[in-house]
């Protein structure tokens, strides 16, 4: 009775669409209401109250901003270059989404006999062992590489000097900070052993979280989330749309849903780089009782994904803008070397201590 | 069945990208194409059971070396080029052009390649890991290219930071 498509399970079919959309919808609904959670708890750290008027304490407010900007009149400028001008909200939009596809949000659940990895880029093979992409890290990688052009482009293709500086300052910041962000992972590498994503966590979940491994690798994880965060252009290190000089930024010509796109893969960036954080440091869908009810798993990955965004929120509504040139100095002179140092410090404490958990040896 | 389908896509697309890189008027545009080529080319190196090579290709390729071009093009501020024909240039590329061809078609008339497989089966990819035996590869059996490479780098490192700053 077991049914086969192309040699797979039909099971595996269910489960991959089940999965694609349970995540897909879950990403989005967060983008929304990230959008809302944002101006309430920045209103609420400054004395104001947020959003108040549509649905009870602006509960609709998401709904009604993305109707507005559905309804806005459509503008592309004159001289814009038509084809990239169209083309750029959508190559940022797209890699924002499709990293999810390696990330591990649950651990394995089994339905009907059939186990499920909750993991979109992952099935289980006939032996019942997790098959998935064995180079997650660097696909993310790859994909958060990607996304760069879409501000670029849209900063040239607008024609527009404003737009232009805000894509000249996107494509510097990300390339310097791409550097950090990448060498900070190598130290992950070194105590994991592998690229693959379920292997990482599942290695955190047998013997401790890698942020609390040891000094480098909270050192690490700390520097991590900083490039990240100016990677995805988030405050302090939104100079690609400072409003005080570049009126928006890249995205100064767009708007109806082109902006919104922008502005979706802001957010949707944002998820992301939280969602990979928790998954490389903080032990991804790992939390207590998940071996004895795989599914209180995705839980615990949404509850850190959500303690990590509202961390986001925390820093924007505290730190101000960085200067240029300190934002430059800041991922050269200070988080490269630190990283490389990182590494050779993890290196003698892996060979010297051991790459298990340094809190857990200390009071075994 | 499906597999060959799904490579003609990809090849398809790849054949298309890289003729509109020479055929497009605008720099930027001819960038893109570029772009999509490499990421055809990533996608039939997923296809070989090769996924480190996939994503190596997109993040060094697409990701930092065009990044760093569309920079320049941006900072330029070229824009679509005027019609002018280059007689010569033509002339000269068309003959490089025909001559790689007859080299490319004597190498595959008279390759090596036999048809039987190698050490390295999709099975063991799989169970040991693409990353580890290119790893394994790169550190025992190709480790002096590898660190020929590395020095050559590092010369092309140390020769930009003199040419921009002269001054130090």
């Amino acid at each position: 009775m077991e049914y086969e498509i192309l040699g797979l399970p039909v099971w595996y079919y269910i489960a991959m669409v089940a999965k694609v959309l349970v995540v897909f919808v879950w990403v989005l609904l967060t983008v929304a209401y990230a959008t809302y959670a944002e101006r309430k708890i920045i209103g609420h750290m400054q004395v104001r109250l947020g959003p108040m008027r549509t649905g009870w304490h602006g509960l609709l407010q998401p709904i009604a901003d993305g109707l507005k900007l559905f309804f806005k009149e459509e503008i592309i400028p004159a001289e814009a270059s038509t084809f990239a001008f169209l083309v750029a909200p959508l190559i940022a939009l797209v890699p924002a989404f499709i990293s999810f596809a390696v990330i591990p949000f649950g651990s394995t659940i089994t339905v009907g006999g059939y186990k499920i990895p909750l993991q979109i880029a992952a099935f289980a093979d006939k032996s019942g062992g997790v098959v998935d992409v064995n180079v997650g890290v660097l696909y993310i990688l790859a994909l958060s590489s990607l996304g760069v052009y879409g501000i670029v482009l849209a900063g040239w293709s607008s024609n527009s000097k404003y737009s232009l500086l805000g894509g000249l300052r996107a494509s510097a910041q990300m390339i310097s900070y791409e550097l950090a962000a990448g060498l900070s992972l190598i130290t992950v590498f070194m105590v994991s052993g592998s690229l693959s994503l379920q292997t990482i966590v599942a290695d955190q979940a047998a013997f401790g979280w890698y942020a609390w491994r040891n000094p480098f690798l909270f050192a690490a994880f700390i520097i991590f989330f900083i490039c990240s965060l100016a990677e995805i252009n988030r405050t302090p290190f939104d100079l690609p749309e400072a409003e005080t000089e570049l009126v928006s930024g890249f995205c100064t010509e767009y708007s109806s849903m082109k902006y919104a796109m922008f502005f979706m893969a802001e957010y949707a960036n944002m998820i992301t780089v939280c969602a990979i954080t928790v998954t490389l440091f903080l032990g991804g869908w790992h939390g207590p009782f998940t071996d004895a009810m795989p599914l209180l798993s995705p839980f615990y990955f949404i509850a850190k994904v959500y303690t990590l965004i509202f961390t986001c929120m925390w820093i924007r509504a505290t730190y101000p803008r960085y200067r240029y040139d300190q934002l430059m100095g800041l991922g050269w002179k200070f988080f490269l070397p630190i990283t490389l140092v990182l590494i050779v410090g993890n290196a003698f404490w892996i060979n010297v201590i051991g790459a298990g958990n340094w809190l857990g040896g200390l009071f075994a | 069945m499906p597999e060959i389908l799904f490579f003609s896509l990809v090849a398809g697309v790849a054949i298309i990208s890289s003729i509109l890189v020479v055929a497009m008027r605008n720099p930027i545009n001819c960038a893109l194409s570029l772009i999509m080529t490499f990421f055809c080319m990533a996608t039939l190196y997923v296809m070989l059971d090769a996924p480190f090579m996939a994503a190596t290709q997109v993040i060094v390729y697409a990701g930092a070396i065009m990044v760093l071009i569309v920079f320049v093009i941006m900072l330029l501020n070229m824009r679509t080029e005027t019609s002018k024909n280059y007689v010569h240039g033509v002339l000269v590329s068309s003959i490089v052009a025909v001559l790689t061809l007859f080299v490319i078609s004597g190498f595959l008339s008279k390759s090596p390649l036999t048809g039987a497989t190698g050490d390295m089966t999709p099975e063991l990819v799989t169970k040991v890991g693409h990353v580890e035996l290119i790893g394994k590869a790169m550190f025992s059996q190709f480790l002096l290219p590898f660190e020929i490479t590395s020095i050559l780098l590092l010369v092309a490192i140390v020769g930009s930071v003199i040419l921009a700053k002269r001054k130090l």
